[in-house]
């Protein structure tokens, strides 16, 4: 079976891979390059445990192609931190213990960053809606809706 | 014993040990280890719920390019000891649900594992399947196992009822005969999947010895060396089992599926081989726990004193017995203090995925039929159904209706605690309803071990062997470091595997910080106890002489030591010259695990128009012992209030008329999402356990028990009747309005 040369950028670095043709871009990224922050929940598009940015815009990694990243910048879990420093995304979740099994974490935090990027002071109806395609099964949402509120109201003060 | 209060590290919320792999993508979960030359293995599932398998041929699979091993159940030792666990791994003579593992082949890559998967011959035998327990109860029913007997009683017929179980204290008629009023319920409530976010995942490698390494995601892997071992025909020495990050369980991760069919495959191959469940083959072939019929009775006079309670109870068990019937029988009246009352439970057996353990297993089911009952005489006796269970609650000294007497519990604290509850006391909105109900959960202590090694810098490496699925490293880490008198940030807990600690039982049964916790504990005072030994010698004195306090030796009051006090990073700093390293261990089977008890109450609205019911408030009050890291206490009980209010609103599994599950995925199969939810209110009750040296109880399988009464009983306050069964979804809300409309 002949594979597809791709070519693109992760987490701001130039990247190549090799995909055949039906392999999700999840898939590629776990299998091709190695970056298995990126969590396969579902692989129908309904846990948001794979979300990614892609050219800046949240999608599930199970629902695109990796042929269809060809020129495109893909951000993942593993590019949210800047060098040892954590997004105050993340240190939120860490800080108001959002997380207990872990699995979901990397979506939720991709997701998260999403929505404080293009809308800093979110309520918590729009954080609800906006986080409704990421499936927690141990937190019941409440601690994950905490973080990212305090995440907006660190971000609020800094600003 | 101290007090909460007096704790120093107990009782914070620090950031857990793990946390940062977990928030950057580091963490490795199940599916995350790749090995140089590894192969990949699909498995083929039966397309039928009952059917015979008449022969099985994978040549043309093994033929196909890129593949490299196939097996089927002809694969596996089979004999009159064959476990049921074994058989559910990979089928036999017959396939029991839609899904049941019948072949599995190993290939270069997924893809062409999966297209291999087409080339194996099964023909197979269709049978008539049996999808309820109703009728799988009935005269007649097709027999699931042709040579089940109910409690093995040879002298009686093949049946579908494994077992039945009966629990009864005085005279139940007796009891009702007094009563001045008498209520009942019956309702069904379908099968539902724990729905961790992470399918089950395994790697396995086997040398030319037989010896062979398991990567997985599991609650237990110890208990994953002693299944696949047996599934395998091999000694428990002969496997070695690494635990990864694990993706949630909730019960659902403590059996195996996939871990001896990796192993043959690679001992086929001599490859490592790596499986990978997709969200459809969970669903199918994974837990889930049973659904029920249960009928609830409970008779009480004017005053509110209840006279008499029975229970009857049926638990689908899927294709294999043991449904958790037998602890849906023993939680179903754990809240009251009872003189009569009569339990009868069944195991059944139907054409579906073998249950698995799934919080509370068994409580909730039973516990929304009497804690419906329990609402519903309150209604009929013009009681608050807080003060009702405050006039009839179990309290220290009761004796619990499955035989024990309680020691101190906190049921009348988590009552009172409701009713000073300021979501209680608020009226509440126009057009919406409230509900309450009683959770219970026995909790279980069972084996553990622990070490607590000194590093040569003063720093503590805890090593044990639960994998941690929701926080608890930060809890060893807490209890480690209130023990020795040291920073929480200069304890590590690391989870070791099969080969790096001693024995552990599984990561359930709220256990862990009770049981693992109490070993680490006595590892840390086997630590304090040499290092005062190191202290004696040091100051050349008696042991005797020396105490230890705020993480240093001391000399006891009125011992005249020329020296100052050694701390604990002074005796590691020092160890080589006294002695050598200091290394603190513990094992323990640990008794007295304290029973949890809990109050929810909700506020829902239901829309007349569509039959949705929003949650508008949710309230979880819950005795946790002592909580150790009182954040992940929170978490775990608002975790288990959505998965019950998932349950209550939403989740079932679906069937069509031939025993195929037609929502096999999380868009039909709905768990919770942000949206659906409401923040959830917490209070945690803390009445110590006496058999923990802090008080813990465990915390993790209570807050999924009362969610679904609690729920019902709100939909009912707020509809004016009630719908007796689950899930209390759109479609059946809304014919039931219309039928009551209609009546």
């Amino acid at each position: 079976m002949s594979r597809v040369h791709v070519t693109l950028s992760v987490n701001g670095e130039p990247r190549e891979m090799l995909c055949e043709a039906h392999q999700s871009l999840l898939d590629a990224l776990r299998d091709e390059l190695g970056m298995t922050g990126t969590k396969e929940g579902c692989a129908t598009g309904d846990c948001g445990a794979c979300s990614v940015l892609a050219d800046g815009r949240l999608v599930c990694s199970c629902l695109m192609l990796g042929v269809e990243a060809e020129g495109m910048d893909i951000t993942t879990i593993e590019g949210i931190a800047q060098g040892s420093e954590l997004h105050v995304v993340q240190r939120k979740f860490l800080e108001a213990a959002a997380l207990q099994c872990g699995i979901c974490t990397p979506g939720f935090i991709v997701a998260a960053k999403a929505l404080l990027d293009q809308n800093p002071n979110p309520d918590e109806t729009t954080i609800r809606y906006w986080l409704a395609g990421n499936l927690c099964r141990c937190t019941g949402y409440d601690k994950i809706v905490r973080a990212v509120q305090d995440a907006a109201q660190e971000l609020a003060y800094e600003a | 014993m101290a007090e909460a209060h007096d704790y120093k590290a107990i009782g914070t919320r620090p950031v857990r040990p793990d946390g940062v792999d977990k928030v950057t993508g580091r963490a490795n979960f199940g599916a995350d280890l790749n090995l140089p030359n590894m192969l990949h293995g699909k498995m083929l599932r039966s397309p039928h719920a009952h059917a015979r398998i008449k022969r099985v041929d994978v040549s043309r699979a093994l033929a196909m390019d890129g593949v490299y091993a196939a097996c089927s159940g002809g694969d596996f030792p089979t004999n009159e000891r064959t476990t049921d666990l074994a058989k559910n791994c990979m089928a036999r003579d017959k396939a029991l649900y839609h899904g049941h593992a019948v072949a599995a082949v190993a290939a270069r890559t997924p893809y062409i594992a999966e297209r291999a998967l087409d080339l194996i011959e099964v023909e197979y035998e269709p049978l008539a399947p049996v999808l309820d327990v109703d009728a799988a109860m009935a005269d007649g029913a097709v027999l699931v196992d042709e040579n089940l007997r109910t409690n093995g009683d040879a002298s009686k017929p093949p049946s579908n009822v494994a077992a039945i179980v009966k629990f009864e204290r005085g005279d139940v008629e007796q009891g009702f005969a007094e009563a001045d009023v008498v209520v009942e319920v019956d309702c069904r409530v379908p099968t539902a999947h724990q729905g961790y976010i992470e399918p089950h995942a395994c790697t396995a490698t086997i040398n030319e010895e037989g010896e062979a390494t398991v990567w997985c995601c599991t609650q237990g892997h110890f208990d994953v060396r002693s299944l696949t071992a047996n599934v395998l025909g091999k000694s428990v020495g002969e496997i070695k089992v690494i635990p990864s990050e694990i993706g949630g369980g909730f019960g659902g991760k403590t059996i195996i599926y996939l871990e001896p069919i990796a192993v043959k495959l690679s001992e086929m191959s001599g490859r490592p081989v790596k499986m990978v469940m997709t969200r459809e083959e969970v669903f199918r072939a994974t837990g889930p726990t049973s659904a029920t019929h249960c009928r609830a009775k409970v008779g009480a006079k004017r005053d509110g004193k209840i006279t008499a309670a029975s229970a009857w109870l049926a638990y689908e068990a899927g294709a294999f017995a043991g449904a958790p019937v037998g602890p849906g029988c023993m939680s179903i009246l754990a809240p009251y203090d009872l003189e009569h009352f009569s339990i009868e439970g069944h195991d059944v057996l139907v054409n579906k995925p073998k249950v698995a353990a799934y919080r509370a297993p068994g409580a909730p089911q039973a516990m929304h039929a009497m804690e419906s009952a329990i609402d519903d005489l309150a209604r009929e006796l013009g009681m608050d159904p807080i003060d009702l269970r405050l006039k009839n609650s179990a309290d220290e000294g009761t004796q619990a209706p499955y035989g024990p007497v309680f020691p101190a519990i906190g049921f009348r604290k988590c009552l009172e605690a409701t009713k000073a509850h300021p979501n209680y006391t608020k009226p509440k909105a126009e057009g919406t309803g409230r509900g309450v109900a009683a959770g219970f959960w026995f909790n279980i202590g069972m084996q553990s071990s622990a070490e607590a090694r000194l590093s040569e810098d003063g720093t503590v490496t805890v090593v044990e062997g639960n994998p941690d699925i929701g926080g608890s490293r930060a809890s060893m880490c807490l209890m480690a470091a209130e023990t020795l008198g040291v920073p929480y940030e200069t304890v590590r807990t690391h989870v070791g595997d099969t080969e790096s600690t001693g024995f552990c039982n599984v990561t359930g049964g709220s256990r862990t910080t009770f049981a693992t916790g109490l070993a680490v504990v006595q590892a840390c005072e086997d630590i304090i106890a040499q290092c005062k030994q190191r202290a004696a010698a040091t100051w050349d004195v008696d042991v005797e002489q020396v105490d230890w306090a705020d993480g240093q030796a001391i000399p006891k009051p009125g011992v005249n030591v020329d020296a100052n006090p050694l701390s604990l990073r002074d005796i590691a700093k020092n160890a080589g010259r006294t002695g050598g390293p200091i290394l603190g261990r513990a094992s323990v089977n640990a008794q007295g695990a304290g029973a949890s008890f809990s109050v929810n109450f909700a506020d829902v609205k239901v829309d007349r128009e569509t039959g949705k019911i929003d949650v508008l408030s949710f309230t979880g009050i819950q005795d946790a012992g002592t909580a150790i890291h009182p954040a992940y206490v929170e978490g775990q009980m608002q975790g288990g209030a959505v998965q019950g209010l998932g349950w209550a609103l939403n989740e079932e599994y679906i069937y069509d008329e031939n025993g195929v599950m037609e929502n096999a995925g999380f868009l039909d199969y709905r768990v919770p999402v942000a949206s659906d939810m409401p923040m959830i209110d917490t209070q945690i009750i803390e009445v110590p356990n006496p058999s923990h040296p802090y008080g813990v109880r465990g915390v993790g399988e209570t807050p999924i028990v009362a969610p679904l009464a609690a729920t019902s009983n709100a939909a009912r306050d707020a509809l004016g009747f009630r719908i007796a069964d689950l899930p209390l979804s759109p479609p059946r809300v809304l014919e039931a309005i219309d039928n009551q409309a209609d009546a």
